[in-house]
């Protein structure tokens, strides 16, 4: 039996959780969770829990990294060795680096860097338990933290993944989907313009497929980015 | 790559509301551009978390957090992080350490002295006297009131409350003041330098405590009028 054998939604639409095609899972965030930190979030979304914090601006070093004319993003993605059913060897591997590498390019697109000369932000993403698309939460988690720490930003970023299965593009795979399911199609997105900050695509689709794919990650980052302004109001106060 | 599902407009945040990096505060007008705003595509955008002031025709948004940035003339309360044979290295609770020339100190130094005139470790209150555009700044300690700290304590508030707790007919700082007996220099960088009584630092402390805690309420100024006075027991 082959991966695309195991069958993950029945004939109903329904999924192997219980989901539609379209649907989320569960989504709780919480805003300045860790005091030291100059800014902060957690975000719990199904299984996945994630904090990010920022630190910073402050003096980039080792100084060969400043940027005579903009601040730097140093980003670092990490999973805790106890995130994972087996234990997660710990410290920094290729994967952890390309999350962190595109991350920060994410989120330089909508920081004011520029406001910043010399300096470096520090944003540390840490993944306290996985369950699939821990890319996508890290990135929302980092924005939200970024806020928090009162770093200039054009907009927030809300990042979500849909992927397909058993030809069924859906939207927010678990962990049993991205396991076996036969595409990935995480994207980095600008709530208020529409605009695509990050994107990745792991399998094939078929152009009517992405589109549909797209459309869900559109659909739910204007839902995710409802739930970020809910959770900042709880903290802050205020209708956002 | 059609965009379905963005937004199609921002709605517009009216004055006194939490806003949030990217939400519309409102339409391009052609008035002032105050902190924490943009133009963006005809629209007047944050660009900060915080609220939205409209004062004068200038639209700006008061942040909940923010980092310290130093401007020339602010007094600042800083606290000596090294020394090279002729300048002192200050921390200022900003993103970059400010320098102190000996030529700007308040005593005469020797060159090469600097360590014996003021080690690593202690505060001094000065005054921000140049900044360039890549945030090299450059203090001095010439001035009336600028010197070595010897006696009391420090605190600190976020540096966006200072404005709130030094301005104002009721403002903050006089309350502590009147409550507490105590000398008080509110500094533009956050930190506080407190000196008095055991009994009236006590009172500080905890009123900045309160602050710190409440620091994103409304009405903070009446709030801690309110706090005074319970903890005077009225």
């Amino acid at each position: 039996m082959g991966y695309g054998d195991v069958q993950m939604i029945d004939e109903k639409g329904n999924r192997v959780d219980g989901r539609k095609a379209g649907d989320l899972r569960p989504i709780e965030i919480e805003m300045g969770v860790v005091p030291v930190a100059d800014g902060s979030a957690s975000v719990r979304w199904g299984t996945n829990y994630v904090i990010a914090s920022i630190y910073g601006p402050m003096e980039a070093h080792p100084r060969k990294i400043q940027r005579q004319e903009r601040a730097v993003l140093d980003v670092r993605y990490n999973m805790a060795p106890f995130s994972t059913t087996d234990r997660f060897r710990p410290g920094f591997n290729r994967r952890s680096r390309e999350i962190s590498k595109v991350t920060a390019e994410a989120l330089e697109s909508v920081v004011l860097l520029e406001l910043y000369p010399r300096s470096k932000i520090r944003v540390e993403i840490e993944v306290i338990c996985a369950e699939a698309g821990t890319r996508c939460v890290g990135l929302t988690a980092a924005s939200l933290a970024l806020a928090d720490a009162g770093i200039p930003m054009t907009d927030l970023v809300v990042s979500v993944a849909s992927g397909k299965i058993n030809d069924v593009v859906v939207c927010d795979l678990n962990k049993e989907e991205d396991n076996y399911g036969e595409a990935d199609l995480p994207m980095g997105i600008l709530p208020n313009s529409g605009e695509l900050v990050f994107l990745q695509m792991d399998g094939d689709l078929s152009p009517e497929q992405f589109q549909e794919a797209w459309d869900y990650n559109m659909n739910a980052a204007m839902e995710i980015h409802v739930m970020m302004k809910e959770a900042i109001a709880n903290k802050y106060g205020g209708e956002s | 790559m059609s965009s379905s599902g963005a937004s199609d407009g921002r709605t517009s945040a009216a004055s006194g509301s939490l806003v949030v990096p990217g939400d519309k505060i409102c339409t391009e007008t052609g008035g002032q551009l105050g902190h924490g705003v943009m133009k963006l595509d005809g629209s007047i955008i944050a660009t900060k978390l915080g609220y939205v002031v409209e004062k004068g025709g200038e639209v700006s948004v008061t942040p909940l957090h923010t980092a310290y940035f130093p401007r020339p003339g602010d007094l600042v309360l800083g606290y000596i992080e090294g020394m090279r044979a002729n300048i002192w290295f200050i921390d200022l609770g900003a993103p970059f350490n400010a320098i102190l020339p000996m030529s700007l100190a308040p005593m005469k130094v020797e060159f090469g002295g600097t360590r014996d005139a003021m080690n690593v470790g202690t505060a001094i209150l000065c005054r921000v006297q140049e900044i360039d555009e890549s945030h090299s700044s450059v203090v001095t300690m010439k001035g009336m009131g600028l010197r070595k700290v010897n006696s009391g304590f420090v605190d600190t508030v976020p540096p966006h409350l200072v404005s709130l707790l030094s301005s104002g007919g009721d403002a903050i700082l006089s309350q502590l003041k009147d409550a507490s007996n105590c000398r008080i220099i509110l500094c533009a960088n956050g930190r506080i330098w407190v000196d008095g009584e055991p009994e009236g630092i006590r009172v500080v402390r905890d009123i900045l405590a309160f602050i710190r805690n409440n620091a994103d309420s409304d009405n903070l100024s009446s709030k801690v009028g309110n706090h005074l006075k319970q903890g005077n027991g009225e």
